[in-house]
């Protein structure tokens, strides 16, 4: 409420108060709250007065974010959504590594024929074999990636679970309490961890060619 | 003919079993037949010191042990230092291969990668084949 509004307010209810007991001057009002104002003073400035409403407003704004959050139920994130979606996740690894291996085994059948071809059409066929197998590498590098995203969606877990911890009890279903995960750390020696970090993206990564002229840089 | 042994023993590590087949495949298809394999470097370390081999193809993003770590404690090991010692991997940053470069890798395959670029290294650590 503005000072302005503040006034105002303060008049219509001195001019309600005057009209309920008229034999009151509010004069004599103002006076007995000036005087109790004055042996506040110290403990009850408009300073302070001003610092209570902000952090009433703050608890306020708090609480609405509590709701808020609670609503998104944040127990459903960390219990089933995420764990869910790392499920699926880890699912199309394990699918595309089978489906790898047996084009694999296919093409390492084909591959083994090539001795009762004639030498011209076994040459051919070995090329395109070879094409495969250089393929294949696919699922090594989808694999890193996924494992990429399954680590950040662990962080993520771990967060929202520190987030209803601080939160307390009454975001929590049922008032089941959920045990925090860590968040996992790769195994690495700490120094070099951030050197693990999987294939980049075509943006952040740098080619074959590059890659010979810096080590041919070194020489 | 190619001075280069085509028998010698050549430990290929990685954890993704689908490109331990791959390389293994492709090793053969250049003719070497003489493939051993390894999931970690902590393995791979083991077996290096258990067998003499002439070559190592690591992988760099492996647990517990990198690839990294592998080559650094090979060069760290009186009779391994001087081992050739390849790193295939996703990593592709430059400070990847300045760090695999200061640990003392012998050459460096960026994935994916094709059969003619592995030839190309080989020739290049081994000599032509």
């Amino acid at each position: 409420m503005t000072a302005l509004a503040q006034q105002n307010d303060l008049r219509m209810r001195l001019a309600d108060f005057g009209r309920r007991h008229p034999e009151i001057d509010p004069r004599d009002l103002v006076e007995i709250v000036d005087a109790i104002m004055s042996t506040a003073d110290g403990d009850l400035s408009s300073v302070n007065l001003k610092l209570y409403a902000e952090i009433e407003q703050l608890a306020i704004y708090i609480q609405r974010a509590r709701e808020e959050i609670a609503s998104l139920r944040p127990d459903e994130i960390t219990d089933e959504h995420l764990p869910v979606a790392g499920q699926e996740l880890e699912a199309v690894v394990g699918a595309t590594e089978q489906a790898t291996n047996t084009i694999m085994e296919q093409v390492e059948a084909i591959e083994g024929l090539t001795g009762d071809m004639p030498p011209e059409l076994a040459e051919k066929v070995v090329d395109a074999v070879t094409q495969v197998y250089e393929a294949c590498g696919f699922q090594d590098i989808t694999g890193q990636r996924i494992k990429k995203v399954v680590g950040t969606l662990t962080q993520i877990e771990g967060k929202v679970h520190a987030l209803l911890e601080a939160f307390g009890e009454d975001l929590k279903r049922q008032g089941e309490k959920a045990p925090v995960k860590p968040v996992e750390a790769p195994a690495e020696e700490g120094a070099e961890k951030h050197l693990m970090n999987g294939p980049q993206s075509a943006e952040e990564a740098i080619s074959q060619e590059d890659i010979d002229a810096l080590l041919a840089s070194f020489d | 003919m190619s001075g280069v042994d085509m028998n010698m023993p050549i430990l290929i590590v990685d954890d993704y079993k689908t490109m331990l087949r791959i390389i293994r495949n492709l090793l053969k298809q250049l003719g070497f037949d003489n493939v051993d394999e390894a999931t970690d470097g902590a393995a791979a370390l083991q077996k290096l010191r258990d067998k003499n081999y002439g070559l190592v193809i690591s992988d760099w993003n492996m647990e517990p042990m990198s690839g990294l770590q592998l080559l650094k404690e090979v060069r760290a090991d009186g009779k391994l230092a001087s081992l050739p010692f390849v790193m295939i991997t996703a990593e592709s940053k430059t400070e990847n291969v300045v760090a695999a470069k200061q640990a003392g890798v012998t050459n460096y395959i960026v994935k994916p990668f094709n059969a003619a670029t592995l030839k190309q290294k080989l020739s290049a650590v081994l000599g032509n084949f």
